[in-house]
């Protein structure tokens, strides 16, 4: 065991660089938020206060906790356009999960189910939008969804429709937004448990009486449950706080958390409400990345 | 031909399994070339043979996973080709044992039934009795991952047996397991197969437990079948130079048959069994080690000998394997029980050693 501590200390500062990243890209910018959530609106350069001196000392410390407050936080529980604006993200997050499981699981099926030597060039084309601009492709989805776009274009044309339906500034629109963006979300964590199923299995179903359709209730199912998990909380997780989809897409009617976050932040400078924002926000979320956390924990556990 | 004269001899009317003239190609591969073979009720059946043979091959068709390119398979007089898999009143136990993670020990022996019309006492009542039969009682609410190798082996056991299987299929049902506990598991398959009466199939790439465990073994290279014989008949009268090569050890000898009951090789005249051939064909005479004897002093009577140099000395605990060289400079490997409680090689290196046999211990092979 001589030499060794020198390897040991390499491997220290290796497993010590996450932790770091954390500390720097996470936690930092976590505390500030924080500290601003807990000040109070002036018209000044930051526009809030205390702002903390650390040139002052320990007396300055002090003299910055005596004037925090949670007033903030007082207004986001008494004005019911916040709750209802976290209502508002949780259910669009909620319903479109549902739909991009529905739309996700026959995908992730279908390239799981394909001849192997296709399936990396399928799992391409659902990581192809990638290569483009998220914004780009939400300012696409507008041309198509506006009253003279392509999908009236088409309806119209097919006569589906006879008069050009308002498709833009709705909620469909943002369903329609949220799913498309999220859709490689859902299908990769799905394929990847998909194709990791043991094909014997199926088989051994077959065997013992069991027809198609019914072995892929029994075992197909149950055994992907955790890809759909994955892919529910990956999907779930970031639509309850976007803000570009339902603010480029979305009807005025319609406000969902993040843009609550924006107006607060950018219309009416108010930093530590939108700071409390972001803050109940995270506190929001942290149920299902737990979860999620936990998933992934246990599938590495018993990947081994 | 082998096959029939088998099944014939047992006295069967009607065998349980016919493969009829099968054939599977896996695009430009032929995996199973037109093949017939024929297995009786109650056998217990090896189809033995070296990796790609087709054996596993033939396994799958009889459970319904592949579908034969050409040729019939009947189970019990009826041609089950297009049977589904699900359909066939056949079960088969994988070799990986391919059981439900998400399933307890229950769900896994109770999946079968459940996909009939059982009611749950019946079905209550046919896993406890499985447990039984596989002696895992207490285990029955564990998860797979929960249990040994050893005790996935037996739930995957007692899942394929529970329908009662008019055939088993056993895919190599023991090479996840070491080799102490593949030895115990190959007698209590024995043991569970004579009470059960059920047809077993086994398809295995290891010869010795497929003359433990079967009652007939059919030999498979390149999709054919080389011989099918019960085990003794296979070891003793192979019936070609491959066969008596795959299984066991054995010394070949190349030579013609000489005027007499005798065959001229190169080690001289050799006295065999009669009636072999024509005189004058080429032939082999196989010879298995162990049972050659060796001797200092040159052996009497009515034996085959030859003279060599020990020159290498292979121990194996119960028995040790000698290779001896020839006059002609060719090696025989002889096996000797180490009888003596010493232990100790009952022969050194270099000495100078007779081999003997008598005629009828060597097979005469034309092929």
């Amino acid at each position: 065991m001589n030499g060794e501590p020198e390897k040991r200390w390499n491997v220290r500062a290796i497993v010590l660089l996450p932790y770091l990243w954390l500390a720097v890209f996470f936690l930092t910018p976590f505390v500030i938020v924080l500290k601003i959530s807990l000040s109070q609106t002036a018209l000044a350069q930051p526009p809030y206060l205390p702002v903390l001196d650390l040139a002052a000392g320990w007396a300055g410390l002090i003299e910055f906790a005596k004037e925090l407050s949670v007033d903030s936080y007082r207004l986001l529980s008494s004005d019911l356009l916040y709750l209802l604006s976290y209502l508002k993200s949780l259910q669009v997050a909620a319903i479109s999960t549902i739909i991009l499981l529905a739309i996700g699981y026959p995908f992730a099926y279908g390239i799981a189910r394909a001849p192997r030597g296709l399936q990396p060039l399928l799992v391409m084309a659902v990581v192809l939008p990638f290569w483009t601009s998220f914004l780009i492709r939400v300012y696409a989805w507008i041309n198509i969804l506006q009253r003279d776009g392509l999908l009236n274009d088409v309806f119209l044309r097919l006569q589906i429709i006879n008069a050009p339906a308002t498709w833009l500034s709705s909620d469909t629109a943002i369903y329609i937004g949220m799913v498309y963006s999220y859709l490689p979300f859902m299908v990769l964590p799905l394929y990847a448990t998909l194709e990791k199923m043991d094909e014997s299995l199926l088989e051994a179903a077959a065997d013992l009486g069991c027809p198609r359709w019914k072995t892929f209730w029994l075992v197909t199912l149950p055994l992907s449950v955790r890809g759909a998990v994955a892919g529910a909380l990956l999907c779930f997780i970031p639509i309850v706080g976007e803000f570009v989809i339902p603010d480029l897409l979305g009807g005025s009617e319609t406000l969902m958390i993040g843009q609550t976050l924006w107006t607060e932040f950018f219309s009416n400078r108010d930093w530590p409400v939108a700071s409390a924002i972001a803050i109940m926000l995270l506190a929001l979320l942290l149920v299902p990345i737990l979860v999620y956390e936990r998933l992934q924990r246990r599938s590495l556990e018993e990947g081994r | 031909m082998a096959d029939s004269e088998a099944v014939e001899a047992r006295g069967d009317i009607q065998p349980l399994v016919r493969f009829e003239r099968v054939s599977k190609h896996f695009g430009a591969v032929t995996a199973v070339e037109a093949l017939t073979l024929e297995i009786a009720q109650g056998e217990f059946f090896a189809l033995l043979g070296p990796s790609g043979c087709g054996k596993t091959t033939l396994l799958r068709m009889l459970a319904g996973f592949e579908v034969p390119t050409e040729g019939r398979i009947f189970l019990d007089g009826e041609d089950i080709v297009s049977v589904p898999p699900h359909r066939r009143p056949v079960n088969m136990m994988f070799q990986n044992y391919a059981l439900f993670p998400h399933l307890t020990v229950e769900g896994n022996i109770a999946f079968g039934l459940r996909q009939e019309k059982a009611t749950r006492d019946e079905i209550a009542e046919r896993v406890t009795e499985m447990l039984a039969l596989v002696r895992l009682q207490g285990f029955g609410r564990r998860r797979i991952d929960q249990l040994s190798g050893g005790q996935r082996q037996r739930v995957a056991l007692a899942r394929s047996l529970i329908k009662h299987p008019r055939v088993l299929l056993l895919d190599e049902p023991l090479a996840a397991l070491d080799k102490k506990l593949r030895a115990e598991t190959q007698f209590e398959l024995m043991e569970l197969q004579r009470k059960l009466g059920t047809t077993f199939v086994i398809v295995t790439h290891d010869q010795q437990e497929a003359m433990i465990v079967a009652d007939r073994i059919a030999v498979m290279d390149h999709g054919r079948l080389m011989q099918v014989a019960p085990p003794a008949e296979i070891y003793e009268g192979p019936g070609s130079r491959w066969v008596a090569g795959f299984i066991g050890e054995v010394n070949m000898v190349e030579g013609k048959i000489g005027p007499g009951e005798n065959i001229d090789s190169a080690l001289g005249t050799l006295l065999v069994s009669a009636g072999v051939g024509e005189a004058g064909d080429k032939v082999w005479l196989a010879l298995r080690p162990e049972k050659i004897s060796m001797s200092v002093d040159r052996p009497k009577g009515n034996l085959n000998a030859v003279a060599g140099t020990v020159f290498e000395i292979g121990y194996r605990g119960d028995m040790s394997i000698y290779r001896v060289r020839l006059a002609d400079r060719s090696v025989m490997k002889v096996a000797l029980a180490n009888m003596s409680a010493g232990g100790t090689a009952r022969y050194a290196l270099h000495d100078l050693v007779w081999l003997s046999w008598p005629p009828e211990a060597g097979v005469v092979l034309t092929g």
